[in-house]
């Protein structure tokens, strides 16, 4: 089957099944290799996605939810306007291996976008579903503490 | 120069964060085949029977046993005790009996339903009761002075058995290898690894390859935590046998539920003490005995051992103290290299151990520790005198002001002795804690590590060592050291990639070693570098004249400059290549005696002291850390930021380990073997945190660096621990701290005493 996506702006043409994971045709297909894996049962948050703009988990979703759909990866928010808070989130200490990186900024971009100054609860609701095993989560805390704009 | 200290942006950040850079997974796949792994059910159980039905496999699909290895069936770390897969025997549940490799993922696990295998049920020995009249996988012993003699004066006898549980590691990044044989029987590994060189070393022992035939190449890490020590090189044997059989590249990536159950995880421990106290609180003598679960093979169990021993009587000065300490066996996946290594399952029991012992005397957790803390001049069990880098006592006085703990402490007790109905109950608590830098005892002088530099063409500097990111940024401060030394900048300076092939061994990135041993020895021979070509330069000019090299830029008394660059890169076009290179030669003072354990076990020792403040449900009992101060003695911050990150990352670990992660299990099967029943802090979880960074700089190298990476694991566990137990007055012995477990104990009545023990009632039993 053939399932038509736009992908960070880009419309794609998809072959797979209905089930076909789409972490999987996001890497597999589109070689987007931002997009991790690591649990693939929805408890790590590493395969965050936004689908229209919310923030879903690509372990979960099958092709055949996704059609027709808008999907933004890392790579497609890093290419935006999230520029300065994605090197705030660097020289912060919000990044150490990187690997649960591509997901928490996806979900905090998510964030941002809507409210761009979150509180420390706020932050937290937000990210519940990420997990990062390096940070401790405050460098994450500080680079979102001081907001989405260029300041 | 300023540099050092500063906060730079770490170099691999912008790649993290815009989801390019590749990790093991994410290489090309063309042409790949896909590994899976055949794992014993039963455990401990002989092996009847294994018989391999291709026909019965997707086609093309091949498979290895035992009796397939071209070498020795050994995972070569200290020995090659740990198997490749299992021969004859399993001996824990997750055990490898066979590996399969088909065309896509989907086959090779198809593949692995034609492989038949009959079991013989053995009795298995499931934890460390059972186990303890069986023959131990290692054994040390510590002993300074008249322990039996003084334990008889002493005013106050305490003793006390504290136990804590296995921990997984669970980086973000499952394990993932990849393998392929190039022309001339030549191996490529390719994957996740803290230490090229230990995986190295297992493929040359079971290939029987010539070392330059097999070349092994560290990708970034999704997270090492230790994890990434020991196990690729059970993974990467697997994908290099597979590889060979079937004629492609192999990748093996577990997922999540495979890595839990294959992996290995931090040793469960049980610490019992007897300790003998004068009238003041002061401890006269210490009997110790440290008994961890190695599980079902050696590992490198005897090493992390080693550190427990060494860490176990804590920061504290005790003038008679008998270490003993045991490895048991038992038929569980075998337990590894965890961040910390031993000391932090030591120091949770010494650190419970102090609170009691203030607790029978009527002291506070503060009061206790400032009268028997380490100071410069006191002598550990070892009988290493500590010189002035100790700084133990800076630490302990440092959290107490900046959280007001003596009052706080004081404050909470009486709350909690008058507690108001509905009102949940607050605690806060404290720890002190070391750890040894580096290798322990002659590991450093026996690893021989070597570094080296090679100008490039372009006027820069290579660096060539093992080293490995994998989050705690030594990629960022590997440059600042050389160009901290060096007067040149840091990307002046470029890092070859951790490939067999290109680098020599510099170790492994454990042991918090890399920037105190790696890193001073970048420092010298990137300045060596530098040296030959001020010298080449200063003569083809025929003046001379001294020269001074500051931010990449060479300067002449008489105002004349030019960038090093440049220097190096007219140097190139005439002279011949300059490599230099140099091996790592640890502090001739440094000698440890491996068979008395006396002697200097580490050549300096990074201090810290947590102080943890936690609410407690008094309904469900659930703990909540609501902020923690840190303060940490690392010798010399070399990146602020990167050193605040690896402590407050180091400590949700510590809390994660004292207050939640569990794993179970049953019969020898794991009951929680996936991320929705093991769980990790979450966000919501985590404490606000305080970082206080120290310094007081040791003498031997690396700008006085005594490494971060594994202090913070040490502190957290007790300090929450001793926090509950301020909150609550149940007297906790054993994590995680669960509330299923702080219910039990209060079912069971264990409260803390109430008052000062009489000495002679205060002869407490074990318990
Ligand atoms: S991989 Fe999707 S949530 Fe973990
Ligand atoms: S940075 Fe390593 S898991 Fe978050």
């Amino acid at each position: 089957m053939k399932f038509e996506l736009v992908v960070n702006g880009n419309p794609v043409l998809i072959e797979g099944n209905p089930m076909d994971r789409l972490l999987d045709a996001l890497r597999d297909k589109l070689d987007l290799m931002g997009t991790k894996e690591g649990c693939g049962e929805g408890e790590c948050g590493a395969c965050t996605v936004l689908m229209n703009g919310e923030p879903v988990l690509s372990c979960l979703l099958p092709l055949i939810q996704c059609e027709a759909a808008e999907i933004e990866t890392v790579e497609g928010v890093a290419t935006g306007e999230a520029s300065a808070f994605l090197e705030r989130f660097v020289s912060d200490g919000g990044v150490q291996c990187g690997a649960c990186t591509p997901g928490i900024i996806v979900t905090a971009w998510a964030l941002l976008r809507d409210n761009p100054h979150p509180t420390r609860q706020e932050v937290q609701a937000a990210l519940a579903g990420n997990l990062c095993r390096c940070t401790g989560y405050e460098g994450i805390h500080r680079a979102l503490g001081r907001g989405a704009a260029d300041e | 120069m300023t540099l050092l200290g500063s906060s730079p942006p770490r170099p691999d950040g912008a790649a993290k964060v815009g989801g390019t850079l590749r990790f093991g997974d994410d290489l090309p796949k063309e042409g790949l085949w896909y590994g899976a792994t055949l794992r014993s059910p039963n455990p401990h159980a002989r092996i009847r029977g294994l018989r391999w039905n291709p026909e019965r496999a997707p086609k093309g699909a091949v498979c290895i046993i035992a009796d397939d290895l071209p070498g020795p069936n050994g995972v070569q770390l200290l020995d090659d005790e740990w198997p490749v897969l299992a021969e004859g025997i399993v001996r824990h549940v997750g055990e490898p009996v066979a590996v399969v490799a088909a065309a896509t993922m989907l086959a090779a696990r198809q593949a692995l339903g034609a492989i038949e295998v009959d079991y013989e049920p053995l009795e298995p020995t499931l934890d460390l009761s059972a186990a303890a009249n069986q023959e131990s996988l290692y054994t040390l012993e510590l002993r300074s002075g008249q322990v039996e003699q003084e334990l008889e004066r002493a005013h106050l006898l305490v003793e006390g058995t504290y136990h804590t549980g296995y921990q997984e590691h669970i980086y973000i990044e499952c394990q993932v290898m990849s393998a392929w044989w190039e022309a001339d029987d030549k191996l490529v590994v390719e994957g996740s690894m803290q230490c090229p060189y230990f995986v190295h070393r297992s493929l040359i022992h079971v290939f029987g390859l010539p070392a330059e035939r097999s070349v092994v190449k560290a990708t970034p890490m999704g997270g090492g935590f230790g994890g990434k020590e020991d196990f690729p090189s059970v993974i990467a044997l697997h994908a290099a046998l597979l590889a060979k059989a079937c004629d492609h590249p192999v990748r093996i990536a577990y997922d999540r539920h495979e890595d839990i159950i294959g992996t290995t995880k931090r040793h469960p421990s049980v610490v019992t003490h007897r300790a003998g106290v004068d009238a003041e609180g002061r401890l006269q003598a210490m009997e110790i005995e440290v008994v961890l679960d190695g599980g079902a093979y050696r590992t490198l169990s005897p090493v992390v051992l080693s550190r427990a021993v060494l860490h176990a009587a804590g920061p504290y000065r005790c003038p008679n103290v008998h270490i003993r300490g045991r490895v048991l066996r038992t038929h569980t996946p075998p337990n590894g290299a965890f961040r910390g290594f031993g000391a932090p399952q030591v120091q949770f029991a010494m650190e419970r151990q102090m609170d009691r012992i203030g607790r029978c005397l009527g002291l506070d957790p503060l009061e206790i520790r400032l009268r028997n803390v380490l100071e410069e001049g006191d002598k550990l069990p070892t009988g290493q005198v500590m010189d002035e880098s100790c700084s133990a006592r800076l630490c302990l006085e440092k959290a107490a002001r900046e959280t007001d703990f003596q009052e706080r402490w004081q404050h909470l007790e009486a709350k909690r002795r008058a507690p108001i109905d509905g009102e949940s109950m607050q605690g806060v608590g404290l720890s002190l804690y070391f750890h040894g830098a580096g290798f322990t005892g002659n590991g450093e002088r026996v690893l021989q590590s070597v570094v080296e530099a090679a100008l490039l063409e372009d006027g820069r500097i290579e660096v060539r060592t093992a080293a490995v990111e994998m989050g705690q940024g030594c990629d960022t401060v590997l440059p600042m050291m050389a160009a901290e030394a060096s007067g040149l900048r840091p990307e002046d300076v470029v890092l070859a990639p951790p490939d067999t092939s290109r680098v020599p061994d510099s170790g492994p990135s454990v042991a918090s070693r890399t920037s105190m041993v790696v890193g001073s020895e970048v420092a010298h021979v990137v300045t060596e570098i530098r040296d030959r070509i001020l010298d080449w330069w200063s003569n083809s000019q025929e003046s001379g004249a001294a020269h001074t090299v500051e931010d990449g830029v060479v300067r002449r008394g008489n105002g004349e400059s030019w960038p090093f660059r440049e220097l190096a890169r007219r140097y190139c076009e005439t002279e011949d290549p300059l490599v230099v290179s140099r091996q790592h030669e640890p502090p001739e003072w440094q000698v440890f005696d491996e068979e008395t354990y006396q002697g200097v076990a580490y050549p300096t020792y990074a201090f810290g002291a947590d102080v943890v403040e936690v609410v407690v449900d008094p309904d469900t009992l659930e703990v909540r850390p609501r902020k923690v101060t840190a303060v940490c003695e690392v010798g010399r911050v070399l990146h602020e930021r990167l050193c605040v990150g690896q402590v407050e990352g180091g400590t949700l670990q510590a809390l994660g380990w004292g207050l939640m992660e569990e794993v179970k299990l049953e019969a020898g099967h794991y009951l929680n073997d996936r991320l929705a029943t093991y769980i990790i802090p979450t966000i919501k979880d985590s404490p606000e945190m305080e970082v206080h960074l120290l310094e007081r700089p040791w003498k031997g190298g690396a700008f006085g660096a005594k490494g971060v990476g594994e202090l913070p694991m040490d502190g957290g566990a007790p300090a929450a621990v001793s926090a509950v137990e301020n909150a609550t007055g149940i007297e906790i012995d054993t994590i995680p701290a669960t509330p299923e477990r702080l219910l039990a104990l209060t079912s069971a009545h264990r409260q803390v005493p109430s008052g000062p023990q009489d000495p002679k009632r205060g002869r407490r039993p074990g318990g």
